[in-house]
């Protein structure tokens, strides 16, 4: 990560992903929790306080999530951290792809 | 219908005393029988770091299994005229009416006639699939559409119309725009001679919004339903032309107009009711079905009043919705008559699969309230269960809102009744989101499944770790009642709008739920005055007493609230702030003056969905006059800073105090929470225009507020301001600051020595 500004809200979101955040995280993870629900990615809890499966909002009433059953969590904290990184490597490469620094 | 195996239901009515019959309604698919069982529920929270769930088995009449049937829900709101002499003999007729609608481009809807679709009989002036004004025609066999082929407006004031004459066969279909915009065509007609002849009498009732499909057991099933605003619709018993019908354009007929006119309806008339009034000389009077809105703003609305009950003639018109829904209408499965010794408390029927694909792994539990006999308290502690607020978020979801994320600040956790309120959709959704075509949703009622309204149940929108809210987070109550051995009936939010004062008065302490955020004008005058004279009132949650709602007169177990003002997910349209139920302005009742300050010394300040944090004492607590709540809790320690719900006591949605507003100025202020997240903004009605900061740790006014004052005749108010904070109650076996904190004053305010 070349960014040290990025690596250090990493660091602190890594740190502590539920609970405060400074104002530099706090718009980072505004815009990474920003977009339609539909394509949004969400846990659903397969078993009480126990399992979350990562899924993706599909919109459809029949259907309305799909399961990603290769990432399933026993830690909440860690599937934040996983989206979190997901969702951010997406975003440096659409940054890249545009032109601009991420 | 494809659906996830499921087992649900919901009961008749929802608080029932000893003696009295309770009807359950279930349906089921993907399940061959289930069997059913009666609870006590104690503690509905399964987080393992807590107490651990608690029920009681009964043993009841209903212990036994049953064959699960599925039960079909029709929802869709329309009015409903009984077929009638003058209708069977009408040949020729006008229909005509002034729309608003909001879905003109949906397909077929029907807006006012006389159809049996599947008897392809009768007549109607729809919307057609072009979105244009139409009329339909059916003799039995062979149907005929004259539509005008120019799309309606979306959301804007149109008249139209459709006249046929019985001798020349000669049809005409009219529409036009009430804004004149002179770039656009506002008006379009078209007519010819119709091939088909309608046929008038048909086993159909003439409706409003709908047509009749079929009928399904003892229920009428409508379809093509309309969506929007109905404003002065009309039936005349011949063709009219334009002239004519512009004088049916009036509010009420006119000497020249009697004749003619077969159907004259007022739609403003009785709007706090589902009677329709005809003011024609036929009374074709009617019903609504499933709760349409009314007292809404018609096309000739003026804005120089916003109330309709003052200007029946501005509010003539009633929005429709094709999602409305007030009785889910299932069949019965089992009913209870409550034993007469049976302890007042929350119950549910506990429903498990034992047959079918799914058996052990579908499950569900129906709460109901068992609340003493009318008079007769049965122990001196009284909890009031928060049903307005558990229908007011019935179904609540956040499958499809964008915002839910940013709202939760964290991961949106998906639970199965969310999937099954989302696949369910006909089982109506909570007053926090939209009808199907946008507009607010104004009613709830219990008469349908209420799958967030469970033990066992998690919210996307709770705090991490115990993510309960409503009622599951109220069992954290119950359960720390029981533990610690409080005696205590259980009595309603509709028990106590039905009955008043006379309900709390039998009883020395009234213990609220976590989140008793909505009030009628009949709860709030009987809360004020129990704790006028004398009572005692424990407020244990946050956000509460908030909206303003009212009680359907006629239809029992529905309630009313418009997004007036406040912190709110949709806004009522302009002109539509009034409750047609009782005329009273909706919204905040800090928007008529009567702030939750003034009822229980602290009112809502913000919300927030990541974590929970604690109290400190302030130098108030150390006053002589409230020495009694502190007692074993030292000076600086924080209180609750544990806590299944985020970990804290302070949290979710919690109060402040403040004296403006109605706080006594005899109130303590005794502890106050610090150190809450980001997440927790400030509510929009602490905001004349747009400020910076409105994140909890930068903005001074985010922060809890416990209140303690006395009331007069030797009565009390303490509040502890948070919805968390009775999940903090069962921290180390019930030994904590929080624990001992609730159980000093409800054991002072259970001694009569007068504070």
């Amino acid at each position: 990560m070349a960014d040290p500004d990025l690596a250090a809200l990493i660091e602190e979101f890594d740190a502590n992903p539920i609970g405060h955040h400074g104002p530099a995280l706090r718009h980072l993870l505004e815009e990474l929790r920003g977009g339609p629900a539909q394509g949004k990615l969400v846990l659903v809890c397969t078993k009480p306080y126990r399992e979350w499966v990562l899924a993706t909002l599909t919109g459809d009433k029949r259907a309305p999530v799909k399961l990603d059953q290769r990432h399933v969590f026993h830690d909440l904290l860690d599937a934040e951290r996983f989206v979190f990184h997901r969702r951010l490597a997406a975003r440096t490469m659409a940054l890249t792809k545009a032109g601009s620094r991420p | 219908m494809t659906s996830a195996p499921y087992i649900t239901g919901y009961t008749n009515p929802m608080s029932v005393a000893p003696g009295q019959t309770i009807r359950f309604h279930v349906s089921a698919e993907g399940v061959g029988r289930y069997r059913a069982d009666i609870v006590r529920l104690i503690q509905g929270d399964l987080n393992p770091a807590g107490p651990g769930f608690k029920e009681k088995l009964l043993r009841t009449s209903v212990s036994g299994t049953y064959r699960a049937q599925p039960q079909r829900t029709y929802p869709g709101s329309c009015v409903v005229i009984a077929p009638a002499a003058p209708l069977d003999r009408l040949e020729s007729f006008t229909l005509q009416a002034l729309i608003w609608p909001t879905t003109p481009t949906k397909g077929r809807q029907i807006v006012l006639g006389r159809w049996a679709d599947r008897q392809r009989a009768g007549y109607a002036l729809i919307i057609d699939a072009a979105g244009a004004a139409a009329l339909l025609i059916g003799d039995g066999r062979r149907v005929e559409v004259l539509g005008t082929g120019l799309t309606l407006g979306e959301r804007r004031w149109a008249f139209i119309a459709a006249s046929y004459d019985a001798d020349s066969g000669e049809a005409w279909v009219v529409q036009e725009a009430l804004e004149d915009h002179p770039a656009l065509v506002t008006r379009a007609e078209a007519a010819r001679k119709l091939r088909v002849k309608p046929r008038m009498a048909t086993q159909a009732p003439f409706a409003m919004a709908a047509g009749f499909s079929h009928t399904d057991g003892e229920r009428s099933v409508f379809h093509h339903h309309y969506n929007g605003k109905i404003d002065r619709p009309r039936l005349a018993n011949r063709a009219l032309d334009a002239t004519a019908m512009a004088t049916f354009r009036a509010y009420r007929p006119g000497p020249d107009q009697t004749a003619a006119a077969v159907g004259w309806w007022d739609l403003a008339a009785g709007m706090a009711t589902t009677a329709i009034t005809d003011l024609s000389a036929h009374r074709l009077h009617g019903e609504t079905v499933h709760l349409p809105t009314r007292a809404m703003t018609g096309h000739n609305w003026t804005g120089h009043t916003l109330c309709a009950h003052g200007a029946p003639e501005e509010y003539g018109a009633i929005h429709f919705h094709d999602d409305d829904l007030y009785d889910s209408g299932w069949d019965v499965a089992f009913e209870l008559r409550v034993p007469r010794r049976l302890r007042s408390g929350v119950y549910a029927a506990r429903l498990g699969a034992t047959s079918g694909g799914k058996a052990g792994k579908v499950e569900d539990y129906i709460p109901f309230f068992v609340r003493p006999a009318r008079g007769k308290p049965t122990a001196r502690v009284a909890y009031l269960a928060e049903t307005a607020t558990y229908m007011a978020y019935a179904n609540f979801n956040v499958l499809h809102a964008p915002e839910s994320e940013p709202w939760a600040s964290r991961l949106l956790v998906i639970y199965p009744d969310n999937l099954l309120a989302y696949q369910h959709d006909e089982w109506g959704k909570s007053l926090y989101e939209t009808h199907s075509d946008g507009s607010g949703i104004a009613f709830s009622s219990r008469l349908r499944p209420i799958t967030n309204m469970r033990p066992k149940h998690n919210s996307p929108f709770g705090l991490y770790g115990s993510s309960l809210r409503e009622f599951c987070a109220d069992t954290h109550l119950t359960d720390w009642l029981e533990a610690e051995g409080h005696a205590y009936d259980v009595i309603t939010d509709e028990d106590l709008d039905a009955e008043g004062l006379e309900l709390l008065r039998p009883y020395d302490v009234i213990v609220t739920g976590t989140h008793p955020e909505y009030t009628s004008t009949r709860m709030w005058d009987a809360l004020k005055a129990y704790t006028g004279q004398g009572g005692r009132l424990m407020y244990m949650g946050g956000n509460g007493f908030y909206w303003r709602i009212a009680y359907h007169p006629d239809c029992p177990g529905a309630l009313e609230m418009r997004r007036a003002g406040g912190s709110r997910t949709w806004i009522t349209e302009p002109g539509e702030e009034y409750q047609s139920i009782d005329g009273e302005r909706a919204g905040l009742w800090r928007d008529v003056g009567r702030a939750p300050q003034r009822l229980v010394g602290s009112g809502m300040v913000t919300m927030g969905f990541d974590v929970a944090s604690y109290f400190k004492r302030l130098p108030e607590s150390h006053d002589p006059r409230v020495a009694f709540a502190f007692e074993g809790i030292s000076a600086d320690e924080r209180i609750g800073a544990f806590g299944l719900i985020g970990g804290g006591a302070a949290g979710l949605e919690f109060d402040r105090a403040e004296p403006r507003y109605g706080t006594p100025p005899h109130a303590l202020v005794v502890a106050r929470s610090e150190n809450h997240t980001e997440s927790y903004l400030l509510v929009v009605e602490e905001m004349g225009a747009m400020i910076p900061n409105i994140h909890a740790p930068e903005n001074p006014l985010i922060h809890a507020d416990m209140v303690f004052y006395e009331t007069a005749h030797g009565g009390a108010v303490f509040s502890f301001s948070s919805q968390c904070w009775c999940g903090s109650l069962s921290h180390q076996g019930y030994d904590n600051n929080v624990s001992r904190l609730t159980g000093n004053v409800l054991n002072r305010f259970l001694d009569p020595t007068p504070l």
